[in-house]
């Protein structure tokens, strides 16, 4: 079994792996891979995604072999589906992150060992998407029906967009705030309201009053040809602790980190801000995902 | 009136959208270098209306992968194979459910446009989607 996509798993598989991963999380379960190894292949840097995989591995019972382009044969000139072939025969399963789109079901397409994608450029990261739905349902106790709001550049992050994804197929009422230019690409929503009858709506203008979580992701200057104007929007949209006396008094706010400036550190502090237990969420989600891929 | 003799065997691809004939030609890989003789007939008055191209392909057999290919630049082009002077087969070229091995994904972040992968595509709607980087693109842009 491998998991390239969240396009690929239906609901009842999604429920399945968070509800198993509540249970790993509560202590109530306990994966047991021992004997089997994982192979990381991180063609692109990452600190939360690479060592949760190797955490979670590791609390499974696994071994973990950690594999570094950099001082590999690929400096020889070996070819992406050589290198594949060769590590597949040393795990049983492979992690993989690569900075080109479609590269992980490349991968799943050369090896028989179970892949997953630990994210591909700018188009996939099913387990991140996992972990935010993981995030969700914790500390809201459910997904459907919650008010959720994305806030930043949500025309090139990959995890806005496979996170409306799963949010339409639990029946969220979805709210987008980007600055003009930096919106969700109107193809994708129609594609989300046609599958899952998701109608979101779209705001240039910071508002989170309504919202039962904000999930912030960045809006990167360069983006921008003009520094002032970015420096400008960053403001802008950046989330402070003044705007929050307006919110609901418990709302979830979720990033998926690194965060820069996007979120005023003062909130770090706050009982709403929940961001590094999201980040933690990713060692039982990333365990759940073992044992279904290796299953 | 143009008058283009008859063709012993090879292709006629008729009702191309007109201004597309030339990039026929380049799908066939209709070069400088072909040895035999082609006519290419630009903005020719259709008896449907308007006008198409028509292109004449001596010594060559279009199959149905290029017939695939052909279909997303000009839908409901018809390909007519000629042996022995006469009309052997003749079909409509329509939009294909999939493509195998044909066509080219157009975002150059894609693998396909780094690694050594076949390119496939699946249809949704009137937009085909990259089975590697899962966007979706014009059927035109995949050629």
């Amino acid at each position: 079994m491998n998991l390239i996509s969240i396009r690929d798993i239906d609901i009842k598989d999604i429920e399945g792996i968070l509800d198993h991963a509540e249970k790993i999380d509560n202590g109530d379960s306990k994966v047991d891979l021992g004997g089997k190894i994982l192979a990381t292949m991180f063609f692109e840097p990452s600190t939360r995604t690479k060592l949760s995989f190797q955490s979670a591995a590791m609390r499974c019972g696994m071994e973990v072999l950690d594999f570094s382009p950099g001082t590999s044969s690929l400096k020889k000139g070996e070819s992406f589906a050589d290198t594949l072939k060769t590590v597949e025969g040393y795990a049983d399963a492979l992690a993989i992150r690569h900075p080109k789109e479609g590269a992980v079901r490349l991968a799943s397409s050369v090896v028989k060992k179970p892949v997953v994608n630990g994210g591909d450029g700018g188009n996939q990261h099913p387990t991140q998407t996992l972990i935010d739905l993981f995030s969700i349902k914790r500390t809201k106790g459910r997904i459907k029906d919650l008010n959720i709001t994305l806030l930043g550049d949500l025309k090139h992050a990959r995890t806005m967009r496979s996170l409306v994804y799963g949010l339409g197929m639990f029946g969220a009422n979805v709210t987008l705030v980007s600055p003009r230019g930096l919106e969700m690409d109107k193809k994708y929503l129609e594609e989300v309201n046609k599958k899952f009858g998701l109608s979101v709506k779209v705001e240039n203008k910071p508002d989170y009053s309504d919202a039962d979580v904000l999930y912030v992701c960045r809006i990167q200057a360069e983006r921008f040809a003009d520094p002032y104007e970015a420096q400008s929007v960053q403001e802008k949209f950046r989330v402070k602790k003044v705007d929050l006396k307006d919110a609901k008094e418990d709302l979830v706010i979720l990033h998926p980190l690194p965060k820069i400036n996007e979120i005023e550190d003062s909130i770090d502090e706050m009982p709403q801000a929940k961001y590094f237990e999201q980040a933690h969420y990713g060692i039982p989600l990333r365990q759940a995902v073992l044992d279904y891929i290796l299953r | 009136m143009l008058k283009v003799d008859t063709i012993e065997m090879g292709t006629v691809v008729d009702h191309i959208k007109a201004g597309k004939g030339n990039k026929v030609l380049e799908i066939l890989n209709i070069g400088e270098d072909y040895p035999h003789r082609v006519a290419l007939m630009m903005h020719v008055p259709s008896k449907q209306g308007g006008t198409k191209d028509i292109v004449k392909i001596e010594g060559k057999i279009v199959d149905k992968n290029a017939a695939n290919i052909i279909a997303l630049i000009s839908p409901g082009s018809t390909i007519n194979i000629i042996k022995g002077e006469k009309v052997e087969d003749k079909f409509k070229v329509d939009l294909p459910a999939e493509l195998d091995n044909a066509g080219k994904c157009p975002n150059p972040n894609c693998i396909t446009n780094s690694e050594n992968a076949n390119n496939r595509f699946r249809k949704e709607s009137e937009s085909y989607r990259c089975y590697y980087c899962e966007r979706l693109f014009r059927a035109d842009e995949l050629v």
